[in-house]
């Protein structure tokens, strides 16, 4: 069949199709199932009208429930299990063995210093660009470029910053920013990425530099949302304008803070493309995606990759519950 | 404790300039009211004594020192906001004490200035409430309680009523006067657009209109001598009457006629030139009478009644002037719309004002 063809086959299969369960389960209960006449015609019509609702939300339920709840149960049970012995199931053994690996309690390691690391600059250096741009008449410009790498996939930006930190070999010429600035104040090319501990830093410098961006313009807003004449009275209080920053604005805009910090806190805990772009983990940069990356599908691993996996959802669970707590206090 | 000067204060935002050179006295220990319509320029004549915005012409003096260019927190003054403006993330206590812990004043100092102004506007039991937990009026309570710890010698308040509800305003106003009486030598200036509170709290009102000065003057004196039609009209509710008249003869006594040709003699005196010209007759509602037998300066027929029981509005047609005459006649009468009325009024409280709308002083 055309392609073409087969697409608007599919479309009208697939509108038609919801159409018609909507159309027909709901003829259903309320001809055949429940009909509204004879002797229980009240009682019929309460119940259909308790199970509607149900009825019209259970091919969204089912599908949320097949794409998103069913992988979780999966993966549990796959981290249980061992291939090499066929399947079998093998309780926590993935997970001992997973804790023995050097390479894991080296991700474990680097993930937590991410995860102070990067949601605390990109805030803090979000917060400084929003305050800063607020009351410049380029501001609107200012914000506009550092929004800019929001734009930009994980993959691409670390492309880019894989050509910043670039090291040629001595005697070639350096096309890396960073080695050129280095060799500029006299230094010796380096090959950045490889210095530990520090290269990890580089690669967390490449998301701060995305998530600036965000963070930026969710706190540009809360702090414009911040009353005007708090800060007259705090101007006539005597507060100088750090006093006024620190005291009067930042405590008004605590709840959006926490939001934004634990929204940044949860894509670091995800953090993968960056440093399998950039390292694939080598040279003790490690991170806990990446490692579940590595034993998934380039060792085959399923157990143990399955494992390292229920570890991150376990990390981002009661960061996720509390950020939308926070979220919605917020919008309260 | 300090007076204020002002010698020709301009405002302008960029080409627009909104207040045009404003001279004003304030003698230490008065309470001074600024009223006008909205967009008069009497909350940025506040806002720029209280150094919240520049002044781009003229001088600020407060206590005999030029403070154009002195920042707020130095000029000694206090501000109570038309919002509050309370500081929402700290409890009551905190929000008095935060000026003084800016200024590193002790615990101890603190902690006595913050009793004492919780102990007069009876705030002592919500002193570790935040802002959110306490009521529209508790709220103000605490606004002025922060501005009270400042100890200024110049308190500022602009529109502080204005959030209130009716019954709550009429409290608050009195407690505005009272703190006035405990504070005797603290200069206090009061901007609203309300001309009851205008009346009732100030020492002297200021009018303020399109970024002009209009008069300043006690109350009573603004009501009883308006300079202007501006004034006469926006002191005292409702409005004074205005009809458009001609001076037959003028000099210690001024005969005018309206234009229905009834004529009258008010006791105001006129200069020579102004016989045979324009002029605007002010009677203010509650100085009408209904005529009974003998003069009377104007008949007119009755459009609406409105009784009120303590008084009776009515709305009269006549004097040919552009808007209906409202007299406001004490108790109740038997009158209906349609009735054809006479009226006259104490010849002392006549006015007088000529084309251009300036009063002629009797």
């Amino acid at each position: 069949m055309h392609p073409a063809l087969a697409g608007i086959v599919t479309i009208i299969v697939g509108v038609g199709g919801c159409i018609g369960y909507f159309y027909f389960s709901n003829l259903f209960i309320d001809k055949i199932l429940f009909p509204a006449k004879g002797p229980n015609i009240s009682r019929n019509i309460n119940r259909a009208n308790m199970i509607r609702p149900w009825l019209f939300l259970f091919p969204a339920l089912f599908a949320l429930g097949l794409y998103l709840a069913y992988p979780v149960f999966a993966t549990f049970w796959l981290s249980l299990t061992d291939r090499d012995a066929g399947g079998a199931f093998v309780g926590f053994d993935n997970y001992s063995q997973m804790m023995t690996e050097p390479k894991f309690w080296e991700a474990i390691r680097n993930n937590m210093l991410w995860l102070i690391v990067v949601p605390a600059m990109s805030t803090a250096f979000g917060l400084l660009a929003a305050q800063l741009t607020d009351r410049i008449t380029w501001g609107n410009f200012a914000k506009s470029l550092i929004f800019m790498p929001m734009a930009i996939s994980f993959v691409g930006a670390s492309v880019i910053w894989k050509l910043i930190y670039d090291t040629r070999p001595e005697g070639q010429d350096q096309i890396g920013v960073l080695n050129a600035i280095w060799l500029y104040f006299g230094g010796e090319p380096q090959t950045w990425l490889t210095i530990t501990p520090w290269n990890n830093f580089l690669l967390m410098l490449v998301l701060i530099w995305i998530q600036t961006g965000f963070a930026m313009v969710i706190l540009s807003a809360a702090l414009r949302g911040v009353p005007e004449d708090t800060v007259e009275a705090a101007i006539i209080d005597g507060a100088n304008p750090f006093q006024i920053f620190f005291k009067i604005k930042i405590p008004q805009i605590m709840g959006t803070i926490v939001v934004v910090w634990t929204t940044i806190t949860i894509v670091v805990l995800k953090v993968f493309d960056i440093v399998l772009a950039m390292t694939n983990g080598q040279w003790e940069t490690q991170v806990l995606a990446n490692y579940m990356y590595d034993k998934l599908f380039r060792a085959f691993d399923w157990g143990v990759g399955s494992a390292s996996a229920m570890i991150i959802m376990l990390l981002v669970s009661p960061i996720l519950v509390w950020n939308v707590y926070n979220a919605r206090k917020e919008m309260r | 404790m300090a007076g204020l000067n002002l010698s020709s204060v301009k405002k302008a935002y960029g080409e627009v300039e909104v207040l045009h050179g404003i001279d004003l006295n304030i003698e230490e220990g008065e309470f001074i009211v600024f009223v006008g319509p909205s967009g008069c320029g009497k909350s940025t004549l506040l806002r720029m004594i209280a150094g919240l915005e520049t002044i781009t012409g003229g001088t600020l003096e407060i206590g005999g020192q030029m403070v154009n260019d002195v920042p707020p927190a130095q000029r000694g003054i206090a501000m109570v906001f038309q919002s509050y403006a309370l500081y929402p993330h700290m409890t009551v206590y905190d929000n008095m004490a935060f000026g003084m812990r800016i200024a590193r004043e002790s615990k101890e100092e603190i902690h006595r200035r913050v009793s004492s102004a919780a102990e007069i506007l009876q705030l002592t039991p919500y002193l570790d409430r935040l802002p959110k937990a306490l009521s529209g009026g508790q709220r103000q309570r605490v606004a002025i309680g922060r501005a009270i710890c400042r100890d200024p010698k110049v308190f500022l308040f602009d529109e502080p009523l204005s959030n209130l509800d009716a019954a709550l305003r009429v409290a608050t106003r009195i407690e505005i006067a009272k703190l006035k009486e405990s504070m005797p030598e603290t200069t206090m200036i009061y901007v609203t657009h309300d001309q009851v509170e205008a009346m009732t709290l100030a020492d002297r009102i200021v009018v303020l209109s399109a970024g002009y000065i209009e008069q300043v003057g006690s109350p009573l004196e603004l009501y009883r001598h308006p300079r202007n039609i501006f004034v006469a009209q926006f002191i005292g509710s409702p409005s004074m009457n205005i009809i458009p008249v001609n001076i037959e003869t003028a000099g210690e006594e001024t005969a005018i006629r309206f234009d229905d040709g009834h004529s009258a003699t008010v006791p105001i005196g006129t200069p020579a030139h102004a016989a045979g010209s324009k002029a605007q007759f002010g009677v203010r509602p509650e100085d009408l009478r209904i005529a009974q037998n003998g003069a009377w300066l104007f008949e007119g027929e009755v459009s609406i009644v409105e009784s009120l029981g303590e008084v009776t509005l009515l709305y009269v047609d006549g004097g040919n002037a552009e808007e209906p005459i409202i007299a406001k006649i004490p108790g109740i009468h038997d009158i209906k719309a349609g009735d054809t009325l006479r009226f006259d009024a104490d010849p002392d409280v006549l006015h007088l004002f000529n084309e251009d709308g300036l009063a002629y002083q009797g």
